[in-house]
């Protein structure tokens, strides 16, 4: 990791790969060194308050061997051990106490064969920069808080506009870069870096009756525009001068793009196919098996991930440090790829390790680190939706989303920082809040128009999912279930 | 050990786990405090951790995950010309710690312009060098995995050969914090704290129609160690051995008919309710607006202080630092400030707050209660949850039982463990399922409800509350992973109470709210 002065005093991540594949003695090994360079500053009732700069390195070591007395059969027979570790870590310690961990455990659910630099992953030396293959070497890249642009000290004066308009102004700024180095007893060496970043900024009106909400996900810090925060801010602000009160009930709702990651995040993470074989999701078949190929909802809608999408790039290979019900460890370097989970309105696939893709007897879909979903020639805009609604709610974020049925994948969530009444193609003034119970699969089913999809941040799990892109929907009958006072 | 307190002691990190031997506690500490010194600091704190967290995960019988970490880092928090500033790293030396200083100091400078309120911080004595340890007598990561995993195929094992038990998933995460704080003022302390939670969860599925039930234990996360597992503060065996008959009931039990309810809600299942409604709305930074952009702000506002009426007369709220196997218990907080306990809701009225040094100095606090803490090396501290309870019945006798509240009941459900919550960002209005929901008809208990959530706003609910249970319905529950701040931290809490009875609750059918 590099200091302010440039020094460096960790032992290089490719190093500790290397000697820890070296000390290893299993029938096989991994190995994932995650560097985590970080800047934030943090911000409420117009004054800084949490501001910080952190290097982290994280250090996994898992080993594979063949369980049972015999010590010897395939893949299938291999028992898992792992062990993690922060900083300067005694390699082959860590080794060992994986390596004991596999000795004691029995043969592993989740086998597969390693990954072959040849196999899965493609051609590996071809992978570009943010892939790496061939960047293998390179060092770790850090962030500062220069990183941050113009936020830091455009704070200031954005404090004192707000102070003038009689406004609190509240928010997160955070860039990081996270460099993973991932090497194998079969000869994978590969190397990601990943910068995220995400700018909030909330505005409240003095007597707090009053709050608004604007959010982005960033790579680089160079589309962030402070200002632009703020006017849309002083928008939202201005609309909730003129306040009304409504009962709870079903409404025909505006979701923005943030409002509809906050709700298809939720859904990509009940997207397990040992889970619907088994009878327990909400994309299990009556009668059984599960509703991959089923229709979901009306309207042609696709959802997605790629490693490759245009700003909101992502790890082009796996990389896991623990098992999961459809994450596998053994499965560290394989090749990630496009994936849909939805085209056409139709389910496509679910995640699936390769172990459990082959006893399924489909194609193992590891999980992507972006989300996107669209409507093929879908082009309106938020503005354009708004201008052609007769009568409904606008949005801005949802929050406190929690599973309430897991058979339906009912949730419930508040709405936040923002819901505003349109009428005859205008917003004419801010509604209270409400307790929604919906479940996303129906949402989308009752979504009778879509704009087009843009960036955008979920506000519930955008800091650990925060490359989504998204398109505003119209959405019938949204169930607000009570009234919240909250603003 | 000592296994009846929180304990001062002198072998932190010599028992069981590798603890803080072997890291170079003095240089380090040494080299960051006398750096921000120099620097013209006017606070300095700085924290050197090792945290080890176990997790194993059974599905089925079959290992699905297991993880062993060891975290180690330091991090150093500095004021300087009332600016804050905090920097972080991995790498333990002298060199690294003074460089964190530089950084720190630079921060808080870089940030000076844009602060419009100075930091303060409350006084507090020093306390020289002291060493605390929670109460445990097994330290789980001294444990192997092996044993771990024979105890969760043994419980898998007694729940699969059940009939109507389809699925079942077991697992246990134990942590072992063992923390060294120094500051400016001379405390430095140096502490342990162990905890653990091992959960089981049964799975009927009715393949037919496309749904399924599920039944979770409701044993609670604790401060303890091993043992725990082995039946010390906990029946796993009992509880184990009725799983499956309480799912078959659930499976085969009437989908609730939404509308008002009287409610007992059990411990294992208020606990939740109370973090959620009163332990974060009583957070005096999210009161101010600190946690606008995130976590949220509260209704308890300061100006309420004193006046509120929260809840009816009965309701009796403690913030407590200093309870036994509590997952908030310390000895002394991040900010080296001694573990202390308070009431925040007496009679009804709210008249405390949880603080923190930064929140007590600019309320005119004279010293801050001791809610200071971060979930790692690597992250600021600021203002988390005590374990916040509800206290039972006083007076020198018993005080109702379950039974007691139930008989006083003519129509209304009785709620058992918690499952799904939320509730708004000013903590007025929340929705709560549980594990298991049995009716009650005329003083008696008529078998489970299912579908059911209750939904309320904060004050209305509290104020129905009409009686508690004695002593010996009181249990503390509590929870690993209590989200707050940016960015995000989670922090280890309990949170006590008997059973108690609310009247007139809003109880809706989650099949219904789901179905157009």
């Amino acid at each position: 990791m590099t200091s302010g002065s440039g020094e460096r005093h960790l032992t290089s991540p490719q190093e500790v790969v290397e000697r820890a594949l070296a000390a290893s003695v299993a029938e096989g090994c991994v190995v994932i060194v995650e560097e985590v360079s970080q800047a934030e500053v943090r911000f409420a009732n117009n004054t800084t308050t949490t501001n910080g700069v952190r290097r982290d390195r994280r250090v996994a070591v898992v080993s594979f061997r063949a369980a049972g007395s015999d010590g010897s059969a395939g893949f299938a027979r291999l028992a898992v051990g792992i062990a993690s570790a922060s900083g300067e870590v005694e390699v082959t310690d860590l080794v060992r106490a994986s390596e004991a961990e596999a000795a004691a455990a029995p043969p592993a659910d989740d086998a597969a064969p390693l990954i072959d630099p040849d196999g899965s992953v493609g051609s590996v030396g071809a992978l570009g920069s943010a892939g790496a293959a061939g960047a293998f070497d390179e060092p770790p890249v850090p962030t500062s808080p220069a990183a941050l642009g113009g936020v830091i000290t455009g704070l200031g004066d954005a404090f004192g506009r707000a102070r003038s308009a009689g406004n609190r102004l509240a928010g997160f700024a955070t860039h990081g870069v996270e460099t993973v180095y991932l090497g194998t007893s079969t000869g994978v060496r590969l190397r990601h870096v990943q910068p995220a970043g995400t700018m909030e900024l909330v505005a409240r009106s003095a007597d707090g009756t009053r709050s608004v909400w604007s959010g982005a996900g960033t790579s680089s810090f160079d589309d962030i525009d402070v200002a632009g925060f703020e006017a849309r801010l002083d928008q939202r602000l201005a609309w909730a001068r003129g306040t009304i009160e409504l009962p709870p009930g079903r409404y025909e709702v505006l979701l923005p793009p943030d409002a509809t990651a906050d709700l298809m995040v939720a859904m990509s993470q009940s997207m397990s196919g040992r889970d619907a074989e088994e009878g327990r999701s909400p994309f299990s078949s009556p009668g059984g098996g599960t509703k991959v190929g089923d229709i979901l909802c009306p309207l042609p809608f696709e959802l997605r991930g790629d490693p490759g999408e245009p700003g909101l790039e992502s790890s082009p290979f796996l990389v896991t440090t623990a098992s999961g019900t459809d994450v596998s460890v053994f499965d560290n370097g394989l090749a990630v790829g496009p994936t849909a989970w939805m085209q056409g309105g139709r389910l496509r696939r679910l995640q699936y390790h390769r172990a459990g893709a082959a006893r399924s007897g489909v194609e193992p879909s590891p999980p992507v680190g972006n989300l996107i979903l669209s409507l093929p020639g879908a082009t309106s805009s938020l503005d354009d939706m708004i201008a052609s609604t007769e009568r409904g709610l606008l949005l801005t974020c949802l929050w406190y989303i929690r599973e309430v049925d897991p058979v339906t994948m009912l949730l419930t969530g508040l709405t936040r920082d923002g819901v505003y009444l349109i009428e005859h193609g205008e917003v004419v003034g801010a509604v209270n809040n409400f307790r929604f119970n919906e479940s996303p699969i129906d949402v989308l089913a009752r979504t009778t128009e879509a704009g087009s999809a843009t960036r955008a941040l979920s506000r519930e799990w955008g800091e650990w999912m925060n490359r989504t892109a998204m398109p505003p929907l119209r959405v019938a009958d949204f169930n607000m279930s009570s009234v919240s006072p909250a603003t | 050990m000592s296994r009846d307190n929180g304990t001062t002691t002198s072998n932190v990190g010599a028992s069981g786990g590798k603890g803080l031997a072997g890291l170079p506690l003095e240089e380090v500490r040494s080299a960051a405090l006398e750096r921000a010194a120099a620097l013209g600091c006017s606070h300095a704190e700085v924290r050197i951790e090792r945290i080890r967290s176990q997790f194993v995960a059974l599905r089925d019988g079959h290992v699905e995950t297991t993880v062993d970490d060891t975290e180690i880092g330091v991090g150093l928090h500095v004021v300087r010309d009332g600016s804050f500033g905090f920097a972080a790293t991995v790498e333990l030396n002298a060199q690294s710690a003074a460089r964190l200083a530089d950084e720190a100091e630079g921060l808080a400078k870089a940030t000076s312009a844009a602060m419009s309120r100075r930091v303060d911080l409350a006084e507090e004595p020093a306390h020289g060098e002291v060493t605390w340890s929670s109460p445990y007598e097994i330290d789980p990561t001294t444990v192997s995995m092996a044993d771990k995993v024979a105890l969760l195929e043994d419980w898998t094992g007694r729940l699969m050969v059940a009939e109507g038990v389809d699925h079942v998933a077991a697992r246990v995460l134990a942590v072992v914090e063992d923390k060294h704080y120094a500051d400016l003022s001379g405390t430095i302390t140096t502490q342990r704290r162990v905890r653990i939670y091992p959960v089981v969860e049964a799975v009927a599925v009715d393949e037919a129609s496309g749904s399924f039930e599920s039944m979770r234990t409701i044993a609670p996360p604790v401060g303890r160690g091993w043992e725990y597992t082995a039946g010390e503060g906990w029946d796993w065996d009992t509880e184990l051995a009725t799983i499956p008959s309480l799912l078959a009931e659930k499976v085969a039990s009437p989908s609730v008919e939404p509308g008002t309810y009287d409610l007992v809600i059990d411990p294992s299942n208020l606990w939740l309710t109370i973090h959620e409604s009163v332990g974060h709305a009583t957070e005096l930074d999210r009161a101010l607006g600190y946690e606008a952009a995130y976590a949220g702000t509260s209704f308890a506002t300061f100006d309420k202080l004193g006046t509120l009426r929260y809840g009816s007369p009965v309701m009796h709220v403690v913030g407590d630092r200093t309870t036994p196997h509590g997952l908030a218990s310390v000895g002394y907080d991040d900010e080296g400030v001694a573990a202390q306990s308070f009431d925040i809701v007496r009679d009804g009225v709210l008249v405390g707050y949880q603080l923190d040094r930064r929140m007590a100095a600019e309320n005119g606090f004279a010293r801050s209660n001791g809610c200071a803490f971060a979930d790692s090396p690597l992250h600021v501290p600021i203002q988390r949850m005590a374990n916040v309870s509800l206290q039972p019945a006083p007076g020198p006798g018993p005080g109702p039982t379950t039974d007691d509240l139930v008989s006083g009941v003519d129509r209304g459900v009785y709620v058992v463990g918690d499952k799904s919550w939320s509730i708004d960002m000013q903590r007025y209005n929340f929705q709560f399922t549980g594990q298991r929901f049995y009716g009650i008809d005329k003083g008696r208990l008529t078998g489970q409800l299912k579908d059911v959530a209750y939904q309320a706003q904060t004050t209305d609910f509290w104020g129905s509350l009409e009686a508690v249970g004695g002593r010996s319905t009181y249990v503390l529950g509590g929870a690993f992973n209590c989200g707050k701040g940016q960015p995000g931290q989670v922090a280890p809490v309990s949170h006590g109470c008997p059973s108690a009875l609310f009247r007139a609750v809003n109880v809706l059918n989650t099949r219904a709210e789901a179905s157009r």
